[in-house]
């Protein structure tokens, strides 16, 4: 088995996950515990110092959430990986590892409104300003990138706009910059799409949408590609210098090509904390093993809605890249030819009043702010999400008053697509 | 033989068939990764000789460090390079010419010799470069994941375990 690389599917059940050792037990065990007992003081020494491999606290590692890990990381064609509390955490677990203060993170501006505050907001406290590039003209990331820019982050299919990046493009820039490319792939997954294959050097999940599936727990991950060659021009100091926090060690001259992965656990979780609950990487676990059924669905399912919408009379406009005439259709069949995922948003006719009406009509849909759910979840925006705007403001941000996003669930395609043709008439 | 990629049965052999390993460049500095490798394989029941001219005669780790190659107990297994690749290419030639073969030679992580590698395969020496067995070893005994690592493998398997807590083997006998 080990000399041919086991499928996606074969991967998604088994990558990470032996029988356990002492019990026999075959679904991986939730280790609920804080801590690990040590052999003796020299074991113990050999775990501080990072000489040995294994467990000392849940805040760093943990035996179940160490499968979640290595699954995600085999399925994205990573080296390694390191999970956290949420999606959010990740990015900040995985900036705080490149970027000092005065450095700034070249930006997609269509990425999920919660990513786009925290890049805005938040991060000014450490130091990090974003510059914003846009997506579909490829020249703005050049010109946004100056001396200090650490990474580009982008989102391979954004959330909720249906765009798809031109990941190779955007990689072959970062390259000749000499920066890592992190892409966020909670939309696609690595079942529609393998952001490393293409380039990317660092992959991000929220772990909360389609990798759980269920919408039951909240994670996040961050995937090391392997690829970055971390010391060559000395830009990022907590990889290639001699560490005070652990004697003086060299991350990446020790942990060679995952040393990105370690240096977010050692350095950023250690200290910064925001850790997964087993109990979470467990629910999580058990949902990735279905994911590509799940997603495959999700995908089928979301393009006949979509079909089916964009011939509706009370619809306006229907944005999904899986759509022939969609602008990003060929980006889409490029990087994500199974399919485009179970999110999109379309405009209603009659604006903010039927988008209103409409969510409060379903029956079926879920009127609630997540995406990746079993469930098909709806959400109009311009009156929950983004009601703070102003006009303008919702339509630069994509949410008009007209915009309405489904995540389109695993029920019966005609019962979605029943729910929203009755939720949509007078 | 293919040095860009090993398989497993490859490595897995090497690293149950040796059990003495000699170590040049072994670092007495406790954050330098030959460090980490020599204490890791010592836990792993190997005997290591390290070498390292600058500490001979003093212990690492509670092993008497030896000044070169020709001052080890016996014929190694393994000898186990942390040197860079030219160096490693006139150890390799050293190995040779002393007629003292051991039955892998293994390169660390960045340091490849390719000329070297085929004189040594020549002389039926089994060669490793650009890898570290404690990586390999970690990779295949299941350890590496605890550090959310993809180890590159599944089984449906039992994994072996050895004395202790947090302490795994290769296939063969459990030690508990
Ligand atoms: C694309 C994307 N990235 C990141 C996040 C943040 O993840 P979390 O809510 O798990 O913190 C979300 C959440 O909606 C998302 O959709």
């Amino acid at each position: 088995m080990s000399e041919n690389i086991p499928g996606f599917s074969t991967l998604a059940i088994h990558a990470g996950a032996a029988p356990d050792p002492s019990t026999g037990a075959r679904a991986t065990p939730i280790y609920q515990t804080t801590s690990f007992v040590f052999d003796d003081v020299d074991h113990a020494a050999s775990l501080f110092g990072l000489q040995a491999f294994g467990n000392i606290y849940t805040r760093i590692t943990n035996p179940t959430t160490a499968v979640l890990e290595e699954r995600v990381a085999a399925l994205e064609g990573g080296t390694a990986a390191l999970a956290t509390a949420s999606g959010h955490s990740a990015q900040l677990l995985c900036f705080h590892t490149l970027m000092q203060p005065g450095d700034n993170i070249v930006a997609a501006n269509k990425l999920y409104g919660g990513s786009i505050n925290q890049l805005n907001h938040s991060f000014k406290s450490f130091g990090w300003s974003v510059k914003w590039a846009d997506p579909d003209d490829l020249n703005t990331f050049e010109a946004a990138i100056d001396e200090n820019t650490k990474a580009i982050f982008i989102e391979s299919l954004a959330n909720p706009g249906g765009i798809v990046m031109d990941i190779e493009a955007i990689s072959a820039l970062a390259k000749a910059k000499g920066i890592p490319l992190v892409v966020d792939n909670t939309m696609a997954t690595p079942y529609l799409c393998r952001p490393i294959e293409h380039g990317a050097d660092i992959v991000l999940h929220s772990l909360t949408k389609f990798m759980g599936g269920h919408g039951n727990s909240m994670g996040g991950i961050i995937v090391d590609g392997g690829s970055f060659d971390w010391s060559a021009g000395g830009r990022y100091p907590l990889l290639s210098e001699p560490r005070p926090e652990y004697q003086g060690i060299v991350l990446h001259e020790t942990f060679g090509n995952f040393a990105f992965a370690i240096a977010c656990r050692v350095l950023g979780l250690r200290d910064l904390g925001p850790a997964i609950s087993p109990f979470n990487s467990f629910m999580i676990l058990t949902g990735i093993e279905t994911l590509p059924l799940r997603m495959q669905r999700h995908s089928d399912n979301a393009k006949k809605v979509a079909l089916h919408l964009s011939g509706h009379s009370k619809v306006n406009w229907v944005s999904y890249a899986a759509l022939p005439e969609d602008k990003h259709h060929a980006l889409q069949q490029k990087y994500m030819p199974k399919g485009a995922g179970a999110v999109f948003t379309f405009g209603v006719e009659g604006g903010y009043d039927a988008g209103v009406a409409l969510v409060s009509k379903c029956e079926l849909f879920s009127h609630l702010a997540n995406i990746g759910d079993t469930r098909s979840l709806i959400i109009h925006p311009a009156s929950t999400t983004h009601r703070q705007l102003t006009d303008d403001q919702k339509t630069a941000a994509g949410a008009g008053p007209d915009v309405v996003r489904i995540s389109v669930g695993l029920e019966e395609v005609d019962d979605i697509i029943a729910d929203l043709d009755q939720a949509l008439s007078d | 033989m293919n040095h860009d990629s090993y398989s497993d049965t490859y490595i897995k052999g090497i690293l149950d068939e040796v059990k003495t390993v000699a170590m040049i460049g072994a670092s007495a500095n406790t954050v330098r990764p030959s460090y980490f490798v020599l204490k890791y394989l010592l836990s792993k029941g190997y005997d290591v000789w390290p070498i390292n001219p600058g500490q001979a005669g003093k212990d690492i780790l509670g092993q008497t460090v030896y000044a070169s190659l020709d001052d080890v107990p016996d014929v190694p297994d393994m000898i186990d390079i942390f040197r860079n690749s030219e160096a490693a290419g006139q150890i390799v030639e050293q190995v040779l010419q002393s007629g003292k073969l051991p039955k892998v030679i293994w390169m660390q992580l960045t340091v490849r010799h390719d000329e070297a590698a085929k004189r040594a395969e020549a002389a039926g020496i089994k060669v490793v470069m650009d890898r570290c067995p404690k990586i390999e070893y970690g990779r295949l005994s299941g350890e590496i994941g605890w550090a959310g690592v993809n180890s590159k493998t599944i089984s449906a398997r039992r994994p072996t375990l050895k004395s202790g807590f947090q302490h795994r083997g290769l296939t063969g006998k459990s030690e508990s």
